[in-house]
């Protein structure tokens, strides 16, 4: 912290307002309209702060909490066993669910026994906080660096199974976000939520 | 007068009227990039290279917008408001000295419509009725803050026309002539009149700020007290006329600030090229659309630099300062040339 600051300010850059009468050089105005030229000037060669959004974007963090993806397992099999915790630890209410019992010819399909028919996330009401990520036992769902793209009615942001759960093809990348920490952390039976 | 000379004299004339559309429909795609500019943005560049079809854009939007007149606007003088400013900003072209004279054949064409001997007294006449069109479009939009809006740009155009008469008075003394061709003959080569009247070209040049309703005099519009004010009403093309008009009056201001102070299409050392009387004509009229375009960009700088004024400034400054130094500045202008004729 600088020396000459004073008490009690957070920073020496305030300034005492006086009401002093204005001299002759400040009253005709124009020596501080040619200043003000010079500022708006030397402004039109900055560096545009402007970012070409769709072609350019903006570096992300690399945990960056994005739109949703239900992981498949290594067998592409559904994770997801529909038990309703990240239901229940969404602060916002955007996760609904309907639980359905897994039919003998669908082992393939599904890992558990249970499986969610339907399972929808409203992005509106969304608030990317990941603790749905951080309640789940089976690692099913995670946040991810996608964005959630604009769209024209409200209830095209309520994502359902066939946007939420990744291709099997095309599985999505999740690892900088499951750390081994972070797997640790969730697996750590001295943490008040394994107990 | 025969048909070659009509049909010449139409031929310039909408010549003229064209240049003067395009140059205001570009203006509007240059003052949104020079205030990206000046912002550290950089301003439309999605409608073709450069933003180059953004005008396009912008008036088929306006075209395609719904046409809403108010229930209890007077239809007539609401249409009739719109009209009348967009005509009397083409006005004032006519009597402006675009170029010299271009010679075909022994034949002298000059480049300027109307050589009336009276120019300077008929841009006065013309900027008079230029506040009907706000006053008109503001009583008949039936809306308060139209009508605020009208009043105050009655206002300020009435005081402000004052101190940029008493301006050009002095221009008139010195070159003895009201016509502008002969203003602008008279500043040949580089004997531009801002070297002799410095003050004059500052109170013209504040004034035609305040005339063009443009900031930091746009008390008229301001937006944050008076949503728009003259044309809140106005929608679609109607308000596209408004705006457009704006654009056209800056184009004019600049124009007249070129031709009566900075020599209009005179430029230095133009008897020291040795080109013919055709291409001094030609190069004379690019470099007075050069600085057209810098006494526009000039217009825009302000705007993106200086706040609005309170209006009780804006008057004090009218009345109080400009229409007297104006005074201050004829006087000196008279003595001057009354000890030059006198020795």
């Amino acid at each position: 912290m600088s020396t000459n600051q004073q008490p009690g300010l957070l920073t020496n850059r305030s300034k005492v307002v006086s009401d002093k009468k204005m001299t002759f050089m400040e009253r005709i105005y124009f020596p501080a309209i040619i200043k003000g030229f010079g500022i708006t000037f030397s402004h039109f060669f900055k560096k545009k702060a402007t970012i070409q959004y769709p072609e350019v974007k903006r570096p992300i963090a690399q945990i960056y909490r994005g739109k949703h993806v239900l992981k498949r397992d290594d067998e592409g099999r559904e994770r997801c066993t529909a038990c309703g915790l990240c239901a229940l630890a969404c602060p916002a209410e955007a996760i609904t669910m309907v639980a359905a019992e897994r039919k003998p010819d669908e082992k393939h399909l599904y890992r558990e026994e249970k499986y969610a028919a339907v399972y929808e996330i409203n992005n509106l009401r969304c608030i990317f906080c990941g603790l749905c990520e951080e309640a789940c036992p089976k690692e099913a769902i995670f946040l991810t660096s996608r964005i959630v793209s604009a769209d024209y009615k409200r209830t095209d942001f309520i994502s359902g199974k066939d946007v939420l759960v990744e291709p099997v093809d095309q599985r999505i990348d999740i690892s900088s976000r499951q750390t081994p920490a972070v797997l640790n952390f969730k697996k750590d039976k001295n943490q008040s939520h394994n107990i | 007068m025969d048909g070659n000379y009509i049909l010449y004299k139409f031929a310039l004339a909408s010549v003229i009227l064209i240049i003067s559309l395009v140059v205001a429909m570009y203006a509007t795609l240059i003052e949104r990039k020079v205030a990206g500019f000046f912002q550290d943005r950089l301003g439309p560049n999605r409608a073709g290279i450069y933003g180059i079809f953004q005008p396009l854009a912008d008036g088929l939007k306006l075209f395609f917008k719904e046409e809403f007149m108010p229930g209890s606007a007077d239809k007539f003088l609401y249409i009739l408001g719109p009209s009348l400013t967009m005509m009397i900003a083409l006005l004032t072209s006519a009597v402006i000295p675009w170029g010299d004279s271009l010679i075909f054949n022994g034949v002298e064409y000059s480049l300027q419509v109307a050589d009336i001997n009276v120019g300077v007294l008929y841009v006065f006449a013309i900027l008079s009725i230029g506040v009907y069109g706000i006053m008109i479009g503001g009583w008949a939009s039936n809306n308060k803050y139209a009508l605020i809006g009208a009043v105050r740009a009655a206002s300020q155009m009435i005081s402000y026309e004052l101190a940029m008469s008493m301006a050009i008075i002095s221009i008139v003394m010195m070159s003895g002539t009201l016509s502008l061709s002969e203003i602008v003959n008279q500043q040949h080569g580089f004997n531009w009149n801002i070297w002799y009247q410095p003050l004059g070209f500052v109170l013209f040049i504040v004034c035609a700020f305040a005339e063009c309703n443009r900031a930091p005099f746009d008390l008229p519009e301001c937006e944050t007290e008076l949503i728009g004010g003259y044309h809140t009403e106005y929608s679609s093309m109607k308000l596209g006329f408004y705006l457009f008009a704006e654009y056209i009056n800056m184009f004019i201001s600049s124009a007249m600030i070129a031709t009566l102070y900075f020599g209009g299409y005179n430029f230095p050392f133009m008897d020291d090229l040795g080109l013919s009387h055709n291409a001094l004509t030609i190069i004379g009229f690019i470099v007075f659309f050069i600085k057209i375009s810098f006494f526009g960009f000039v217009f825009m700088w302000v705007r993106w630099t200086l706040p609005r004024f309170r209006y009780d400034q804006l008057m004090r400054m009218g009345w109080k300062n400009l229409l007297p130094l104006a005074l201050v500045n004829v006087v000196i202008t008279g003595l001057i040339i009354m000890l030059k004729n006198h020795s």
